[in-house]
Formats: structure tokens, C-alpha cells, sequence
């Protein structure tokens, strides 16, 4: 980690965004984590896709739960509420949240450890209650803060540092999203800044649960030879989809794409995502076809990446609850309280 | 043999099996009581079971107004087989036992009056369908019941007109089971028996409902917006009555949709998460639980006090520990509560005594979460909150407004006014916060479990973490003024004893009293209704040579928490514990205090000296 402070002055001619902000806007504190790690990498493509949709900061809630992954809100989007809750319980805060005020923007982030270990059944009951969130995984197979013991996405065979070998399956967050009804289900690349930027946009539009489960090798404790999480053997094994530039405007679109490369799905808000096809007959609409074609590569020892599931027309929570438009926090006694008639009268009906 | 005579001062009790639709019919007998002005309060005995096991529906007729239990049963209407025997002998000397002869009774005693009537074969003859005969069966003994006991019949046929509103056929149907019934017992006994309700004007005003619903109310009075909620007996009514009361209250008409949000989380853990997620985000939130659900929100709780998050929990005790004994009512979750989490914690508790303090409660929790920053547990148990009891009507301001407590404003913020999250600004140790999404630019701060300093940022260093530790002892501190004071009761001439107690111990503390004092043994009651505990409680008890800690647990749970925060002598204190899943009984505590004091009167310490 870096200990010099960060500079508050930048370029004066440093662009800015639809709603006047620069890009230096969008980050943080300095991070802490090691030098070199993958989740410095997502916090900046966090970074470059909120400043890139001009959000404003401060309608984004992020929160996190416990470990390197966890710590990382602290790197970005320092105007923005942050809350860094309980080890693998990041889902239901969320969720909480999100009943609450269901105008702003949530962003969860978590780690392997936070959520395929500890926090496995919180992360499976938020995505099955579709709560409208970006949910990203910095997934390095790896617990780093205590010191190198293999996590829940281990693969099986896997060696760690100390060279000893993983025994235990693997949980792919992936395939458990997918099954689960996630209506966003992406995979990428902390390496891959191309890929992953655009499906952080995509995801922060989607309105309902979008998952991303993002390789982020542990530079400290899991970059080794016989890894499976390790930058080389990611670059290796990384079979991506498709590629996606995601456009947020409602104009058709101009690029020019060889014929049948370019699928363009139109999201329930109007905007427009273009899917760059890599994969000949991979179809993002298919869940059950996805399912399937994961576990194929899986088998052939093929990371999957890309945007694996989108739908188009999601529902959320707040659909299934029915909730008023106006956020729940900003409700008064005249739409709360029922008042002293009321009460009478229920008084009368127990006697 | 000659029954027993007693007017409006009895206790009748119903053994049923569970699932045999016997409740309704129950509550139907409880009420025609009330409806004459008589007071009476019922308590369900049941298992954890649907179908099958026995169950006990026991209603205490009381004139002179005692609602806790008495224990021994005047009149036992015995009609379940399984536990004859057990009803049998429950009955007290002099008493009365009715139940179904179709099959030749066992056992009998010859100190008891028997009346057995043919229930199944009456029912038999009339009904055709198995359902209809296990219903009107239950309808058929109130009918029965209303004849020996005098009961008028138009106030139960009135009630179940109420009951079956619009629904004529089963109006008709369910008089026609309940005549039946009462002309049988007519015709078989001298009606009425020695026991007998007489019109009277005791109950005024006063409304009765259970515990949960009451405390649901309270809720939906209180502002709450967020309630999540993992099933568990005996909390899950208080989460269902929620749901029903916001249908009703709370659908915003123009578009039929929730100005509520109710989620059935997967477990404890989720629940308060999601309770600490909309309490960080501005909405009033809680959940409803019992003694398991509290063990397992334990690193959430020490997360919400030490990150200052409001947040309400309503604990319906049952019998611990581990899954204890579902069914039965303790106050067992005392200090779990006070000292949730590890590390050092303090929460705040509020002990309501009935429906009406839990809707009471039930509203200022929210108001005391919001203030405070802080969890607060509202106490029930079992014995009031899944039973129905008489109680003051509920009563409401329509000036009053929610204290959404130190929430600093965008404009505030704008105008520059300096933002710290954790800084002690007015000395009282509570903090200003801010709601995410306030201000573009200001008063965003990062929310976490570890130590940070006064501005929210991180920091391992220890002063600032003493600091932080100090203030929240300081906010505990400033909860005293805003808790519910406890209630205190003198005996008419001075009193060498005290006695405190709390929740659903009061009806039977209060009737205790009444027979200690005619024993001769005046007793001074302090009834708490808060931890943090106010001045008085230490006051209290420095005015007593000794007193009395009666209470629904084993350990003495609320004496341990006087010890250790009023630091008292434990001698000072002695405890009258009841904890073997039934509500405490007024007899039991006059007996336990009345042995004590005797022997501390024969030789008062001050006065042995010649």
C-alpha cells in the first residue's frame, strides 16, 4: 500500500461529465490493500463506469461486509454513503436499505469468503428476492486478511502457497446466481478493464438483482503456480462470451459491427445494451441454456466470462411488495400514523 | 355432594386437543363473561403441535378484577381422554367436572360434582358431517356451560351474530348448536351450579386483546415502515398482526399500494440485518423474535450499538435455553438482551405489563431507537402476548410527532454547519447523523463495526477508541431521562419490605400484595419498566431493609442486572423466581414472600438488641 496522501488538486483540464463532475470526483479514500491487488482494479473500473453514467455520488449506498473485498467502498465513491457491516450479512443491510429508500442506487460488495462462505445463504436469499442492486463479487479464492486459507470458490485441486492441495468442491456464484433468478448474471476479470467496465454500467442501469462475480487474483496469497485464481492462469483459461459495449442513450446504434456479431437487447428503461458475440451460439437470454453451457467449459477447464444472463424486463422487490412510489424513510405521520379516530374505533370493536 | 358456591370468582378450565377447533368456541365463553361485565381473563396451556396433542384453555373469573393466574380449577370441562386423569385430579375440593359421557367415565372422585353429558352422541344425532360434528361439539359444552353457570344466553348468541357478521346460515347453524346444548343442560342438571356469573359492572372501558397484536399496533402507530421477520413461536402473531394492521391502515388509497414493507427474512440473522439496513437508511424498522432468534442476532446487535443504528426488537420470551420449551411463558431473555453481543454493550429494555403498554411501548420504542441510535428490545412473553387480557382502551395524540431524533438536514449541512458523525456536539453522547443521499457534497461518512474517531474515520488508535467507548456510557447515561419511569406503589402504612417486579408478573404481584396485606405483611411495590434504570429504582431499594425481586426465570435475571448497574448488596436483594413455563400465580409470591418475611420479622436485625 501506498502511505502518501492523495492529491486533492488534479488537471484543470481533466474532463468532466454530463453533471459537471471529473472522474476524481468518483474515488476515495487511498486504498490499504497490498500493491498489485485485483480489487484496487474493480474499485476503479467502479470508478471510471459512475463517473461514465454521470451518477451522482451521493445517490449511490455502498455497502460491504467483512475482508480485503469489504474494505475496498472505502476506496471509491467517497462522497456516497458506505457502510461496512457484519462478515457475510452485506446482503440483508442491503436489502434493509434498500426498503427503505428504494430511490437510490445500492451497490454491494463482497468477497469469496464473505459470500460463498460465511455469508452463502444471505447472498442466495437477496438474488432469489430480487432486490434491485449491483452485487459484485472480488472473487480471489483466497482468505487474505488471515493469511492464505482456501475459501469456498477454491477449486478443487487447487494448491495454495503452502502447497497444499484443495480437497473441496467448489461453489461457482455464477451457476448459483444463475439458478437462483438473478435478471444480471456477468462474470469478468479484475485484469480486464475493457470487459469489466461496461458490465459494471450495464449492471448499475439494470433495474433488479445483477450479480457480477469478479476474478480478482490475491497478489499475496494466491498468484502462484498451481493456482487457479492467479493472473496467468486466469489469462489462460479466460473463455469470454461476448463483449459488450453498453450504450446508455435511447438512439440506435451507429457502430459498425461485422453482420450477426451484434445483438442489441433493449433494457425496460429504453437503454440500449450491444452484445459483441465471441461465442458463436452463445444466447445472454437463455438461463437454463447458460447453465449448461458454464458447466460444459467448466468441465473443459474454461473460466466463462462475459455477460452470461440479462433480462430485459426484471421485476424487483418493491414490485413484489407493492410498495408506494415515494420512498419509504421520507413517509410522515399523515401517511403513517392512523390517528386517534381509528384507534377508537378498533377500541370499540374489542369490547 | 354439594358443590362449592362462588359468585363471579372462579376458574374454570377447558382440556381440549389441540386442532379440534376448540379455541373459538373458548373464546366465545370468555367474552359472553366480559360482555356481563364480569372480568375475565383466559390463558391458553398449549403444546408445540398442530394436530393432536392436548391443549388447556384456562379463564380466571375474577369480579374483584385479578388477571394473573390463581392456580387449582373450579370447574374442569374435561374433553380429552389423554389427559383425564391429570384434569381429574386438577380439580380443587368441592369443585365441579363436566365432560362428555358418551363413554363411561374412568376414575371419579366423590370430592368433586360430576356432570357428564353425552356430547359426541348428542352431536352425533344431529350432524352428519365429521367437521360439523367436532365444531358444533365445542359450541354445543358453551351452550351447556352458559346454562350451569348462568351465563345469559342472548349475550353469547349476540357475540356469535358479531362473529359470523353477514353470514346468516352460520349464525343459525352455531345458535342452533349452542340452544341445543343449553336445553340438554337443563333438562340433565340443576341449573345454575354453585358457580356463577352475575352481571356486574366491572370492566368500564377496558378493551382486551393479546399482547402481540396490541405491540403491532404500536408499531404501525409508531411510524414503523420496515418489518422483517423470521417465524418463531411465540413472536409470529405480533408479525402477522402487523401485516393485517398495515392492509388495513396503511394502503395508500389512490393506489392501493403498501406504504409498508414486511419481509419473511430466511433466519434471525437476516432479519435484523435488514432491520439495521432500513434503520441506517431513515426508516423505522424492527423485528419480532424470541429467545433462539436473539441469540443468533447477537453480532448484529453489538454492530447496531456500536455503530449507532436505530432499530426495535420486539422479544416474545419463551422458555429457554435452546429451544427450551416453545410453548411456555418465561422472562428469560433479561440479560441476553441488556448485554447482547460480545464486548462491552448496554441496550435498552422496556417491560410493558399488558396489551395496553405494549401498544404504548410498542409506539415509543421507535421514538427511543430514533433518539438514542440505538436498539431497543421490547420485552413481552408468551403469557401476554399470545393470550387475550383485559386492559385501559388504547389512547393516542393526534398532536404527537415522531422524534426522528439528531438527523441532520441538507439545509443544515449546506448553511456549514460542522458534521461528525461520532462528535459529542450537545454533551448528552448522542451524535448528529446524516441519511444516504442527503447532501452532494457533505455529511456522507462510512458506517462500520470497527473503532473510528469522532469524523468517522478509521482508526486503531486506543484514546479514540476510549473516547468513543465513553460517550456511548454517556448516551446510556441520557436514556434514563427518556425511558419509561417505574411505577411505585406504597402500602398504606410503612413497609420494611419492597418488592420490584416487571412485565407479566404484575396482575399476580399486585394481587399478592392484597393477600400479604392481610396476612399482615405490608409490602412497597416498585413495578420497572425500563433498563437503563432510573434513580428511583436505587432509591427504592436503599429505603427497604430487603426486597423482593420477583421474577419469570431461573437466575434471577433482573435482580443480577440491579446488582450489577445500581452496584446493591446481593443480600439485600432476595429472589422470588417462578420458572417452570407457567405465568406466575398470586399465590406463589405470597407464599414465598410471606415465609421469608415472617422469618425476617421474628428477629429484625435493629431490633434485637435488649
Amino acid at each position: 500500500m501506498s502511505f502518501l496522501p492523495k492529491p486533492r488538486l488534479h488537471h484543470p483540464e481533466l474532463a468532466t461529465n454530463a453533471v459537471g463532475l471529473t472522474r476524481r470526483d468518483y474515488e476515495g479514500a487511498i486504498s490499504t490493500l497490498c500493491a498489485g491487488c485485483g480489487h484496487d482494479s474493480i474499485s476503479a473500473a467502479i470508478v471510471r463506469a459512475c463517473f461514465d453514467l454521470s451518477l451522482p455520488p451521493h445517490r449511490i449506498a455502498k455497502l460491504s461486509g467483512i475482508g480485503c473485498s469489504s474494505k475496498t467502498p472505502t476506496y471509491f465513491l467517497g462522497a456516497a454513503h458506505g457502510f461496512n457491516s457484519v462478515h457475510g450479512r452485506m446482503p440483508s443491510v442491503l436489502t434493509g436499505a434498500n426498503l427503505a429508500n428504494r430511490d437510490l442506487i445500492y451497490l454491494g460488495v463482497s468477497g469469496d469468503g464473505d459470500s460463498a462462505s460465511i455469508g452463502l445463504g444471505q447472498f442466495a436469499h437477496a438474488v432469489r428476492r430480487g432486490v434491485n442492486m449491483v452485487y459484485i463479487v472480488e472473487n480471489n479464492g483466497v482468505y487474505g486478511l488471515t493469511k492464505g486459507q482456501f475459501s469456498a470458490t477454491s477449486d478443487r485441486g487447487a494448491r495454495s502457497k503452502k502447497g497444499v492441495a484443495n480437497t473441496d468442491a467448489a461453489i461457482d456464484l455464477v451457476g448459483l446466481a444463475l439458478q437462483l433468478g438473478a435478471t444480471f448474471v456477468a462474470r469478468s476479470f479484475s485484469g480486464d478493464k475493457t470487459q469489466l467496465v461496461p458490465l459494471i454500467r450495464a449492471a448499475l442501469q439494470h433495474p433488479g438483482a445483477a450479480f457480477i462475480d469478479c476474478i480478482s487474483p490475491c497478489v499475496q496469497f494466491n498468484n502462484h503456480e498451481g493456482s487457479t485464481k492467479s493472473f496467468d492462469y486466469v489469462r489462460e483459461h479466460n473463455e469470454a462470451v461476448n463483449r459488450l459495449d453498453f450504450i446508455t442513450g435511447r438512439d440506435e446504434i451507429t457502430a459498425e459491427y461485422a453482420p450477426g456479431d451484434v445483438e442489441v437487447v433493449r433494457q425496460h428503461d429504453g437503454s440500449l445494451l450491444s452484445l459483441r458475440k465471441l461465442a458463436a451460439d452463445y444466447d445472454p437470454h437463455d438461463r437454463t441454456a447458460a447453465l449448461a453451457y458454464l458447466q460444459e467449459r467448466s468441465a473443459a477447464g474454461e473460466i466463462v466470462t462475459g455477460l452470461l444472463y440479462v433480462d430485459p424486463e426484471p421485476e424487483e422487490l418493491h414490485t413484489h411488495l407493492n410498495t408506494v412510489a415515494a420512498p419509504l424513510n421520507s413517509l410522515d405521520e399523515a401517511a403513517l400514523c392512523p390517528g386517534a379516530a381509528a384507534l377508537d374505533r378498533l377500541n370499540a370493536a374489542l369490547r | 355432594m354439594t358443590g362449592t358456591a362462588r359468585i363471579n370468582d372462579f376458574v374454570v378450565r377447558f382440556a381440549n386437543v389441540n386442532g379440534s377447533g376448540s379455541a373459538s368456541a373458548n373464546q366465545l365463553f370468555a367474552r359472553a363473561i366480559l360482555r356481563m361485565g364480569v372480568p375475565a381473563t383466559p390463558r391458553n396451556i398449549f403444546p408445540s403441535n398442530i394436530q393432536g396433542l392436548p391443549t388447556w384453555y384456562e379463564v380466571r373469573v375474577s369480579e374483584a378484577g385479578h388477571l394473573g393466574a390463581r392456580g387449582g380449577t373450579d370447574l374442569m370441562v374435561a374433553m380429552n381422554p389423554q389427559t383425564w386423569d391429570q384434569d381429574v385430579g386438577a380439580i380443587v375440593p368441592g369443585g365441579y367436572l363436566f365432560y362428555d359421557s358418551t363413554r363411561p367415565a374412568r376414575r371419579l372422585r366423590d370430592d368433586i360434582t360430576v356432570l357428564g353429558m353425552p356430547l359426541t352422541e348428542l352431536c352425533n344425532a344431529q350432524y352428519e358431517d365429521p367437521r360439523q360434528r367436532q365444531i358444533f361439539k365445542n359450541i354445543m359444552y358453551v351452550g351447556a356451560l352458559s346454562a350451569l353457570l348462568s351465563i345469559e344466553a342472548g349475550v353469547v348468541e349476540q357475540l356469535i351474530a358479531e362473529q359470523f357478521r353477514a353470514k346468516e346460515k352460520l349464525i343459525a347453524a352455531n345458535v342452533h348448536a349452542l340452544r341445543l346444548g343449553r336445553t340438554q343442560a337443563l333438562e340433565r342438571f340443576a341449573c345454575p351450579i354453585g358457580l356463577r356469573v352475575q352481571r356486574a359492572a366491572a370492566v368500564g372501558d377496558r378493551i382486551f386483546i393479546d399482547g402481540n397484536s396490541a405491540a403491532a399496533l404500536g408499531a404501525v402507530y409508531g411510524g414503523a415502515t420496515v418489518a422483517a421477520w423470521y417465524p418463531i413461536t411465540p413472536s409470529t402473531s405480533l408479525a402477522e398482526a402487523f401485516a393485517r394492521y398495515c392492509k388495513r391502515y396503511r394502503t395508500e388509497p389512490e393506489t392501493g399500494r403498501a406504504r409498508y414493507a414486511i419481509v419473511q427474512a430466511e433466519d434471525e440473522l437476516a432479519s435484523i440485518g435488514m432491520v439495521i439496513g432500513a434503520g441506517w437508511n431513515g426508516a423505522r424498522a424492527f423485528t419480532a423474535t424470541s429467545g433462539p432468534g436473539i441469540s443468533l442476532m447477537q453480532e448484529f446487535l453489538g454492530l447496531a450499538y456500536f455503530a449507532e443504528i436505530p432499530a426495535v426488537i420486539f422479544d416474545v420470551q419463551r422458555a429457554g435455553p435452546s429451544t427450551g420449551m416453545p410453548t411456555r411463558t418465561q422472562q428469560c431473555d433479561v440479560t441476553a438482551c441488556a448485554y447482547a453481543s460480545h464486548g462491552d454493550t448496554r441496550h435498552v429494555l422496556l417491560f410493558p405489563e399488558d396489551p395496553r403498554e405494549c401498544f404504548e411501548f410498542g409506539a415509543l420504542a421507535f421514538d427511543l431507537a430514533d433518539r438514542l441510535q440505538t436498539p431497543v428490545f421490547v420485552l413481552l412473553d408468551l403469557d401476554i402476548g399470545m393470550n387475550e387480557r383485559l386492559c385501559a382502551p388504547f389512547a393516542w395524540d393526534d398532536a404527537r410527532r415522531m422524534d426522528r431524533g439528531k438527523v441532520m438536514t441538507a439545509a443544515a449541512l449546506e448553511a456549514g454547519r460542522e458534521f461528525g458523525r461520532y462528535l459529542d456536539v450537545d454533551h448528552d453522547g448522542i451524535p448528529y447523523r446524516t441519511l444516504p443521499g442527503t447532501h452532494p457534497v457533505r455529511g456522507a461518512y462510512f458506517t462500520r463495526g470497527t473503532s473510528r474517531d469522532e469524523y468517522a474515520r478509521y482508526t486503531e488508535d486506543g484514546a479514540a477508541y476510549q473516547r468513543n467507548m465513553e460517550r456511548l456510557l454517556r448516551k446510556f447515561a441520557t436514556a434514563k431521562q427518556h425511558v419509561p419511569r417505574p411505577l411505585r406503589r406504597d402500602a398504606a402504612e410503612g413497609a420494611q419490605f419492597g418488592a420490584i417486579y416487571y412485565g407479566s408478573t404484575a396482575p399476580a404481584m399486585d394481587e399478592a400484595a392484597s393477600l400479604l396485606a392481610a396476612r399482615g405483611t405490608a409490602i412497597d411495590l416498585l413495578r420497572v419498566r425500563a433498563f437503563p434504570f432510573h434513580d428511583d429504582v436505587a432509591a427504592f431499594i436503599a429505603e427497604h431493609d430487603r426486597v423482593f425481586v420477583v421474577e419469570q426465570n431461573r437466575d434471577g435475571q433482573l435482580r443480577t442486572l440491579l446488582i450489577n448497574e445500581c452496584e446493591i448488596d446481593p443480600a439485600k436483594l432476595i429472589r422470588v423466581v417462578h420458572y417452570d413455563g407457567t405465568p406466575i400465580t398470586a399465590r406463589f409470591i405470597a407464599d414465598a414472600i410471606g415465609t421469608s418475611a415472617e422469618a425476617a420479622k421474628i428477629v429484625p436485625l435493629r431490633k434485637a438488641a435488649p
